[in-house]
């Protein structure tokens, strides 16, 4: 086992303001990001703030931008950068940093609450629902999402507007939305909704919500551009119509509409 | 004394996995006004990581299996030290709260006439398992997490209970901080339910997030709460072992389930080597058996690679310390060569995506390196089987954070369908009790005040302790001498240097101030893990015998008469003592399911 100094360069402060700072620390082959993030707390900076969970992958709770890019701080292997380089850590930049890596991710947890509840058709006489697999497939991979918000931090609609937090969802509420409107079992029509209040016109498919996805989800492909051609069966939206002669789709929406 | 911000309910549920939303969901269904508190982001709890499956006999891919089957596989798993009362609810109740995990929107994987498919897992004689691909555990945790956010529950995130507050014997409330400001929060509330999931971060080799630090475990018991069953600690048979950064992180038993296999560095299969009597005549003797039966279980018996988990960890262990173990000190766990590629990637894509990510490792490829680490205690706060109440008028408690359920051992699968099923039920009888309170019991302010004192105290010593130090050196300890074997040498000395942490848990200090401080927000957790480290090593020095998630190299046998008692844990003059106490009785009628041969 090799064991080699890495400098960190973190992002200190508050609401108020702050400053990178260097630490370093000597790390092992293998380590991911937030071991060495961990090592500076428990040595250097015992009042150093991240917020974290799982340390798997699987909670997306320790997400920050690592040299300016969105990442998993638990998912990002050392070694994927130039040894003797500082690596910078600092907070999501769409969202109010709270203190150090820390940021105040409330505006999602807010969008989730205008969410209209699932709303499920009855059930079959014997009981049970049935679905094919592969009628669920494409909502399965919706459900993957771990809501790191990597993907809002991305968002060029609110990363530097901060007034169109007010009326855009953003993508991971987009990826709600679509799943939701596509789930063999709801009944729901929130389309009007996500085309209005949620602001899903403002997006214009760059698709750096899909580029930074831990998960992999096709945010883009999968999920808005069917949701815009879905809202334009009732509006006209220019880049839903022209993904509309794009491409076809294969499958109809489950409720026949 | 200083105002607080205060809030009245009628319900204050603790923890918000799969157990504290269904309590909550539930409790606000019945009309209480509910709070639901926790200490990450709604969503984040350990439930999320779960991977495997719900188990509940469904029976839609065996038809032969129900309740009873389900109750068997449990209690034997348990090595009948289980409350049969909890495991037979737990049996009964499991297919219905699957059922409307579904009907709230989850979409578990489907079975060609598209049903709820069900897979195999360790100690489940049919495949039981309600899954997601090896992610069941996040489609739980969201579909609770949107029902409750849609019913409009009032959440406290990143909110930590120092202390339940009580009058007269009688649970008044709870006394939280802010994770954010550091500042205090008071509940009054008439019922509160513990849902505060378990206490792996006691150990160094652990699946376990940062905040299961025992708080649930340390909270009931400090306010005179029993605990039983603490000896009982499960180490999954498969974490990961290198490298050292992902060293316990969770491998699915799906990948058994799967038909992936466990061989030693001599290439063989050890489990054949390590089948105990008890479950002999259910077991497959040689390795084409075992592979024939993950098609054809009517004339083929099970692989022992699905035996329960202690027997699997304890023979890793064993293969591991007599020198056949893979070079970073586990086992080699193989899907590689027995699946194809694609059916791998479809069945366990996060197991795919770890082990690329972080190991270097592609599992379609070449076989994974495993072996045991810390992921559940089967110990917990002793409740009423039927309502959850614990032994304090108004406390509750459900899922890993109370005990019973699983006896000894928990089979894989048993968790997620006991989050739900004691989560219900939990929630519904702390609802009724509140109904019955009149009022809310008084919340006594120097209690508030004392809470303060103590949690602020580590800002005054400049020169402190460092509390990462403590938690490591407990980790150690914890690792080294309550492990997975155990002596009575051992455990004592680890009673002396849990006593000697504690002395130095009460000199820690911390820098900066109160807003987001991990290093404060430690100090304050070391209070409830070196309680309940305290708690299993008492435990387990008590229980002379060998039994479950428990094994003694002094006492290597299951002893008849302890099979008959639990070890409880309570206070006695303010410090934790042990107790044995007798275990219920078995009913006739279920007792005949464990005579003569397994019956379906």
């Amino acid at each position: 086992m090799t064991s080699y100094d890495v400098t960190l360069r973190l992002w200190r402060g508050d609401s108020g303001g702050g400053e990178l700072r260097d630490y370093t620390v000597a790390c092992e082959d293998g380590e991911v990001v937030l071991d060495a993030i961990h090592r500076v707390q428990a040595t250097q900076a015992g009042d150093l703030a991240v917020r974290w969970n799982c340390k798997a992958g699987k909670c997306g709770s320790c997400s920050a931008e690592v040299n300016g890019r969105p990442r998993l701080l638990c998912m990002t292997r050392l070694n994927v950068f130039e040894r003797g380089e500082p690596i910078t850590v600092t907070p999501l930049r769409t969202f109010p940093v709270v203190r150090d890596l820390v940021t105040d991710v409330s505006f999602n947890f807010e969008m989730a609450k205008r969410v209209p509840a699932f709303a499920p058709r009855p059930r079959e006489a014997d009981g049970t629902y049935r679905m094919q697999q592969q009628d669920i497939d494409r909502v399965q991979e919706f459900h993957k999402c771990i809501e790191c918000f990597l993907c809002q931090d991305v968002c060029h609609v609110i990363r530097d507007h901060e007034e169109n937090k007010r009326n855009f969802a953003g993508p991971r509420m987009f990826i709600r939305y679509a799943e939701l409107e596509m789930h063999p079992l709801d009944t729901g029509d929130r389309r009007e909704l996500v085309r209005g209040q949620m602001g899903l016109g403002l997006c214009n498919i760059t698709k750096c919500c899909t580029e930074v996805c831990p998960e992999h989800i096709n945010i883009t492909d999968n999920a808005i551009i069917p949701l815009k051609e879905r809202v334009a069966d009732t509006r006209y939206d220019p880049i839903a119509w022209l993904g509309s002669k794009l491409r076809r789709r294969g499958k109809p929406p489950p409720d026949g509409g | 004394m200083a105002e607080h911000e205060t809030h009245e309910f009628d319900v204050v549920v603790i923890g918000a996995g799969g157990a504290g939303l269904r309590a909550a969901i539930e409790a606000h269904d019945q009309g209480a006004r509910t709070a639901l508190v926790c200490k990450s982001l709604l969503g984040k709890a350990h439930t999320v990581m779960a991977e495997g499956g719900i188990a509940a006999a469904m029976a839609n891919v065996y038809a032969d299996d129900n309740w009873r089957v389900h109750f068997r596989d449990t209690m034997r798993g348990g090595k009948m030290l289980n409350s049969w009362r909890m495991a037979q609810l737990h049996a009964q109740e499991a297919p219905d709260r699957v059922y409307e995990l579904e009907e709230w929107g989850a979409l578990f994987d489907r079975t060609d006439d598209g049903r709820i498919l069900q897979r195999d897992f360790g100690g489940h004689r049919f495949a039981r398992l309600a899954h997601v691909g090896d992610r069941t555990g996040l489609e739980m945790i969201r579909t609770l997490q949107h029902r409750a956010v849609s019913k409009g529950i009032d959440v406290f995130m990143e909110c930590t209970v120092m202390r339940l507050l009580t009058d007269g014997g009688q649970i008044a409330g709870a006394v939280a901080y802010w994770r954010e400001s550091g500042r205090l929060i008071v509940f009054r509330a008439k019922a509160v339910v513990l849902a505060t999931g378990g206490i792996g971060k006691a150990w160094k080799v652990t699946s376990n997030s940062w905040e299961y630090t025992g708080d649930g475990h340390a909270l009931a018991l400090w306010a005179g709460a029993d605990l039983v069953d603490m000896e009982f600690v499960q180490f999954h048979p498969t974490g990961m072992v290198w490298p050292p950064s992902v060293r316990g992180i969770l491998v699915t038993e799906g990948v058994r389930g799967d038909g992936g296999a466990l061989r030693n560095a001599e290439g063989r299969r050890f489990m054949f080597d390590y089948i105990p009597e008890m479950f002999r005549a259910e077991t497959a003797e040689t390795e084409e058996e075992a592979d024939r039966w993950y098609d054809d279980r009517q004339s083929n018996r099970r692989t022992p690679d699905l035996l329960p988990r202690d027997e699997v960890a304890r023979a890793i262990n064993t293969e591991v310390k007599e020198g056949r173990g893979s070079p970073h000190g586990g086992v080699f766990l193989d899907i590689a060569s027995r699946r194809p590629a694609d059916y791998v990637r479809r069945r366990l894509p996060s197991m795919y995506h770890q082990f690329k990510e972080l190991a270097d490792v592609d599992i379609t490829r070449e076989p994974m390196e495993v072996g045991p680490t810390c992921h559940y205690v089967m110990g917990g706060i002793r409740v009423d089987p039927d309502t959850q109440a614990a032994t304090v008028p108004g406390l509750f408690a459900a899922g890993e954070a109370a005990g019973g359920m699983h006896g000894a051992n928990r089979l894989g699968g048993n968790s997620l369908s006991d989050l739900l099923v004691f989560g219900l039920r939990a929630g519904r009888y702390a609802a009724e009790h509140a109904a019955r309170v009149p009022t809310p019991p008084a919340v006594d302010p120097g209690l508030v005040e004392a809470t303060e004192r103590e949690a602020l105290a580590p800002f005054e010593r400049d020169v402190g302790e460092n509390p990462y130090t403590v938690q490591q050196e407990l980790q150690d300890c914890m690792q080294e001498l309550v492990g997975i074997i155990r002596t009575e040498d051992e455990l004592k000395s680890a009673l002396e240097r849990i006593a000697a942490l504690r002395e130095r848990a009460g000199r820690v200090g911390v820098e900066g101030h109160r807003q987001y401080n991990p290093g404060w927000h430690l100090a304050i957790d070391l209070r409830s893990l070196l309680t309940v480290s305290e708690c299993v090593a008492l435990a387990a020095l008590e229980r002379r015998e060998s039994r479950g998630g428990h094994t003694r190299d002094d006492y290597p046998k299951p002893d008849p008469e302890l099979g008959k008692v639990k070890v409880v844990v309570r206070l006695r003059d303010g410090e934790p003592a042990v107790a044995r106490e007798p275990l219920d009785d078995l009913p006739d009628d279920l007792k005949q399911l464990f005579e003569g041969k397994p019956r379906s």
